[in-house]
């Protein structure tokens, strides 16, 4: 038990050096960049779950992000499970909820559209994202097109500044989803999914349940994704339905296909990319005085995608990479 | 009869206007090796569908080990010890050939989802053990040195095989090969004769296969069905099917009478 949490511990300290990193030598908005990193480095891992391992396209996962954070964002305030002074484990609890409610909707969803294969699935998935952010344009108890806003945020204290305490929240659940779905994947579950994404007529009749493995990604994959929500209201501490729109879906998309399909350290570092790059184009903008940014974006995603179609590290993970040296 | 394995009774599958299969019916006992032949469109591998539950039977009944099979979904059907191989290769092409095979030890996989979570002692055991066995089954073909190269990257010969050994590692009792000989060459075939007389009795095992080379069905199968147009028009040994009018007929033709 203990010798199966070393990796864990390790990976964490290793994200808490480069904390105290940002926490003394960058700007708020760096800071908060690296915040939006672990949301979507979340956001790719899970969806590489459905589209890369299981070979399922979905389109939807803004979809389940939403959920989570408007679960996240309405319990926080007006529910608290914890008294006063242990008010951090009730974000845990709230992020738990959150995600497990787009579980729920992942299994409701899953059911019946796992049935259908490639575009369709694609059209279902995209549909029922739309409707989730329709939904909630019209509940007025969730604020409706104005969203929520003043969302409390992870309690500082013990010294640590606000930042700090977000980012280690943030990277608490990152290290959960990673080792989650890694060993997920590296088990008869995991081979199960392979399977599935390979040949599903071949995984039918060597005994492979398929449907109620898709399902199983499927509602794995919405968890997290709903973690990824909560955590990105606690981090904007705004949210309202168009934060979760299509190109929400897309990006987690783009990550996954950069990346690498079915590579989780490729999701991890295809999201790092994706977030700051924008983020750092903007100094080109102040050189230039244009706006490239977006066009620049779009030019070295399609140059990836020429000169590396299979995606950043391919079906590999980094891993290895330094086995063979 | 307790030592029948495979009850078919009259089964029928019907496309639309088309009968691809018409009442076959036909036993296979324990431990035996049936052949199921016929000219190309006569409804073998239609029948080999019904039998791993890929298509329902319009009508009809399958009775395997006593139990019906008809309706069950082809997983199920698998995990009741059926296993099959298919015609056009069906590996899981981009995974390695151990990956191929620990997927099919997956339904008698006993640790679950949180054990791999938590990497418990049971579940990392577990894994080792699996992959003994796998490297164990994989080196009866000769391939455990090649069981970290990818699926697709192995000869035509040697994918045949291990879509054998993917099987062989559900743990059958009735393993069904559509056409394993296909596309091998003589000496390929000999040898597959070989191997598939070896697995019967090293795996104590029934097997029901589809084959268009004659000279593997004569020799090694003690029964054969013969198979024209989705009817059976001959059953027997490989003297009788051999000599029987009906099923030089439907290979060669009827003669014309001038």
């Amino acid at each position: 038990m203990l010798r199966s949490l070393k990796l864990p511990f390790l990976s964490f300290l290793g994200l808490i050096a480069v904390g105290l990193v940002l926490e003394f030598g960058f700007s708020a908005f760096i800071q908060i960049t690296a915040l939006f990193v672990l949301v979507n480095m979340i956001m790719a891992m899970s969806l590489n779950l459905v589209n890369g391992t299981s070979g399922q396209f979905s389109l939807g996962h803004a979809g389940f992000m939403a959920i989570g954070a408007y679960v996240g964002a309405y319990l926080s305030q007006h529910w608290a499970l914890f008294p006063e002074g242990l008010t951090a484990l009730n974000f845990f609890v709230y992020t738990l909820l959150g995600g497990s409610l787009a579980a729920v909707f992942g299994f409701l969803v899953g059911q019946p559209s796992l049935r259908l294969k490639g575009d369709y699935l694609a059209i279902v998935t995209l549909g029922f994202g739309e409707i989730i952010r329709v939904a909630l344009l019209n509940m007025d108890f969730l604020g409706g097109a104005r969203g929520i806003h003043g969302i409390p945020t992870v309690p500082d204290g013990f010294g640590l500044s606000r930042f700090m305490a977000q980012y280690l929240f943030g990277s608490f659940w990152v290290i959960l989803c990673f080792f989650f779905l890694w060993r997920l994947v590296h088990s008869n579950q995991g081979r199960g999914f392979l399977s599935v994404r390979e040949d599903e007529i071949a995984a039918e009749s060597m005994g492979v349940n398929t449907t109620a493995v898709k399902v199983r990604a499927f509602v794995v994959s919405a968890f997290f994704a709903g973690v990824a929500g909560v955590l990105s209201a606690y981090f904007v501490r705004y949210i309202n339905p168009s934060s979760f729109g299509f190109l929400r879906s897309v990006d987690a998309v783009i990550m996954v296909v950069l990346g690498g399909m079915g590579s989780f350290t490729g999701s991890i570092v295809a999201a790092i990319l994706i977030t700051i790059m924008p983020e750092l184009l903007r100094t080109v903008q102040q050189v230039t005085g244009v706006d490239l940014r977006m066009l620049i974006y779009a030019l070295a995603l399609v140059l990836v995608m020429i000169l590396r179609p299979q995606g950043i590290f391919g079906s590999k993970e980094l891993r290895d990479f330094w086995r063979k040296k | 009869m307790s030592d029948v394995l495979l009850d078919v009774r009259s089964i029928t599958m019907q496309f639309g206007g088309l009968k691809a299969v018409d009442s076959l019916a036909f036993q296979i006992k324990k431990g035996q090796l049936v052949g199921l032949i016929g000219p190309n469109g006569a409804g073998k591998t239609t029948a080999f569908n019904m039998l791993t539950g890929v298509y329902r039977p319009t009508s009809g009944d399958i009775l395997f080990a006593g139990q019906s099979m008809v309706g069950l979904r082809p997983y199920q059907i698998s995990r009741n010890g059926i296993a099959r191989t298919f015609q056009n290769i069906r590996l899981f092409r981009e995974l390695s050939v151990l990956q191929n095979v620990l997927i099919a030890f997956n339904q008698h996989v006993k640790s679950g989802t949180w054990s791999a979570i938590l990497q418990t002692q049971s579940f990392l055991d577990e894994e080792a053990e699996l992959r003994s066995k796998a490297l164990a089954l994989l080196k009866v073909f000769g391939l455990d040195r090649k069981a970290d190269e990818i699926a697709s990257s192995l000869p035509y010969g040697e994918q045949r095989k291990l879509e054998i050994i993917r099987a062989l590692a559900t743990k059958p009792k009735l393993i069904l090969l559509d056409e394993p000989a296909a596309g091998m060459n003589h000496s390929e075939t000999h040898q597959l004769m070989e191997t598939i007389a070896q697995i019967r009795k090293d795996f104590d095992l029934t097997v029901l296969l589809i084959e268009h080379d004659m000279k593997l069905v004569m020799g090694i199968c003690e029964n054969i069905i013969v198979l024209d147009h989705g009817v059976k028009i001959e059953e027997g040994n490989a003297q009788h099917v051999r000599s029987s009018q009906k099923v030089i007929e439907a290979y060669l033709g009827v003669e014309e009478s001038v």
